[in-house]
């Protein structure tokens, strides 16, 4: 372990003693009332490592004999991750202080889970991977429990962890046969291994193994069914960090593991993403158009977009990774801003996720309608919005790595899916007279959501030079 | 002669046993946790019949790693099984369906 090891993974060791220290403060001195200061505390810290990883970062240096790099890919997952991750927490503060949900461990499990997440997104081996997921997922199990004396969270806490651990289970044994037939656990030496489309038997069972961990943790169909329920009875503001960092971390991961594992055999692992991903858009479309609870149709929409998401990684080029992260730069922005909105819908100061009671929202607060109106016709890709040039570059990137049939599939799945998000806004603008929602909300709430539907307009220009540093991302991530 | 070949066939056998207690078992979430232990073990084997074979140290302490993060994760899932029972008086598979799914 020399000084350069330590160096590169500076932020993650920073956010964990931050995080064990947060930890003995809480608990020794105000114990839930210094809550409020912890969220505080803990996103600015968030923020600050986001922007010193950002602007301090070059070039790609990699740690401890190749167990964890640290490149311009893993640096635009872990900026994306701190900056969404600061942003929910900033935002659920004042929701679960009302509810009495705000407890110290909050932060602190968020705090955790990113490090975890920034592991992932860095990780060169396949123990820095485990080790990193396992901490991200661990704390993410306890906090959607977090309201301990509710059924409904305590069942999703159940369900989240009994799949979660399922899915660990399937990708540690597909860890261990690659291990088995590579002879080594680091990514570079399976690279090698499996070169030039000839991959033992042995290896080829573990790359599917692998994937299929993974796409439990992406919430890919077939492996999507505790999503929905995990969203429903989680508290809201868990339920926007689980449709937010964690999503960015595991595609980051599953980018990274299929580039820098199996980059050579690029046919073998492609058709099985392009068939989760057609899967996924088409359940997530149709499955979401049923639901009357706001938080399962995220979830399902949250399915939908990560097909979107995947069929980036299917096209296995340098443009498709570009795509990806693009991709989930302006879903992680429109979900910030949707949350926002859903975080704000209460009636008589209990919260509300039912659709129905949107009804005419539009004449109560024609201001946040008309964010929202926004947001959704973005996340349904309706030009001219930034949505639109996401799904744009995903389709553009399948179309050159010829999977026009996956193109066409997008594109129809994402007009079957553009409907329940136009129903919303008929409903705000056009619905019948009903027992609707309180017109006011928190302001830190409000300037959330109009940030998130002002960048979904202005976006457009340029989309805020995301672009660039993504292509940046992806050369370093496949060469 | 027990060979490489033995113990893969036996932690192939755990592994699904593990994944078929998941998905059969109608009866109590303590089995769940039980099936997931059995599939890490199975796993843990693996592991170190490759790493005996292959000479190789790396194997063996990725078990270790797995055996850590294994006990962690028990801890939680039954924390988190406690705080059910709390509410719903029950720890039945049949009985977590508050929510459809």
């Amino acid at each position: 372990m020399t000084s350069a090891d330590l160096s590169a993974i500076a932020p993650e060791i920073l956010i964990s003693l931050y995080a064990m220290a947060a930890l003995l403060f809480g608990a020794y001195t105000g114990k839930d009332k210094t809550a409020p200061l912890l969220v505080w505390v803990t996103s600015g810290l968030m923020v600050l490592v986001g922007l010193w990883i950002g602007l301090s970062g070059e070039g790609t240096n990699t740690a401890f004999h190749g167990m964890f790099t640290d490149d311009a890919f893993s640096r635009f997952g872990k900026v994306t991750v701190l900056f969404s991750a600061a942003a929910v927490m900033v935002m659920s503060e004042g929701y679960m202080a009302r509810r009495n949900l705000l407890r110290f461990e909050f932060p602190i499990l968020i705090a955790l889970a990113t490090v975890g997440m920034m592991v992932m997104v860095s990780a060169g081996d396949l123990m820095t991977l485990y080790m990193g997921l396992e901490l991200q997922s661990l704390a993410l199990y306890v906090v959607a429990a977090l309201r301990r004396d509710s059924a409904k969270s305590t069942e999703a806490g159940l369900k989240y962890f009994v799949l979660g651990a399922l899915s660990s289970g399937l990708l540690l044994y597909g860890a261990s046969l690659t291990y088995g037939y590579a002879g080594t656990t680091l990514f570079s030496g399976i690279v090698s291994v499996a070169s030039e489309g000839d991959i033992p038997l042995g290896l080829l069972f573990g790359l599917v193994f692998m994937i299929t961990g993974l796409a439990f943790k992406v919430s890919a169909v077939p492996f999507h069914m505790w999503t929905p329920d995990v969203y429903e009875g989680s508290p809201t503001p868990v339920t926007a960090f689980f449709a937010t960092a964690p999503k960015v971390a595991a595609i980051g991961l599953f980018a990274r593991v299929m580039h820098d594992a199996f980059g050579q055999v690029v046919p073998d692992w492609s058709q099985v993403i392009a068939l989760l991903s057609v899967l996924s858009m088409f359940l997530g479309a149709i499955a979401a158009i049923g639901q009357r609870d706001i938080k399962r149709l995220m979830a399902y929409s949250s399915i939908a977009h990560m097909g979107y998401a995947l069929m980036g990684l299917a096209a296995g080029t340098q443009f498709g990774v570009q795509a990806m992260l693009v991709y989930m730069a302006i879903y992680v922005t429109m979900n910030i801003g949707t949350f926002a909105f859903i975080l704000s819908m209460e009636r008589d100061g209990q919260q509300v996720t039912d659709i129905a009671s949107l009804n005419l929202y539009s004449k109560k607060s024609p201001g946040r309608a008309l964010a929202m109106l926004i947001l959704l016709f973005s996340l349904a890709g309706v030009p001219p919005l930034v949505g639109f040039f996401g799904k744009f570059y995903v389709l553009k990137a399948a179309v050159e790595a010829d999977l026009t049939w996956l193109a066409v599939a997008g594109v129809v799945a994402s007009v079957i899916g553009a409907f329940y998000y136009i129903r919303i806004v008929y409903l705000m603008y056009f619905g019948e007279e009903r027992e609707g929602l309180d017109a006011g909300g928190s302001p830190v709430l409000a300037g959330f959501l109009m940030a998130s539907a002002a960048a979904m307009v202005l976006g457009v220009i340029n989309l805020f030079g995301v672009e660039a540093m993504a292509a940046a991302a992806a050369a370093t991530l496949v060469n | 002669m027990i060979g490489l070949e033995h113990y893969l066939a036996v932690a192939a056998a755990l592994f699904v046993i593990g994944i078929f207690g998941l998905f059969l078992n109608r009866k109590n979430v303590i089995i769940l946790l039980m099936s997931i232990e059995l599939i890490l073990l199975a796993v843990n084997i693996n592991f170190v019949a490759f790493s005996s074979f292959l000479h190789d140290l790396a194997g063996q302490v990725f078990t270790l790693f797995v055996l850590t993060v294994a006990a962690a994760e028990a801890a939680i899932g039954l924390a988190i099984l406690v705080c059910f029972f709390r509410n719903r008086g029950t720890i039945d598979v049949e009985d977590v369906n508050m929510m459809k799914g």
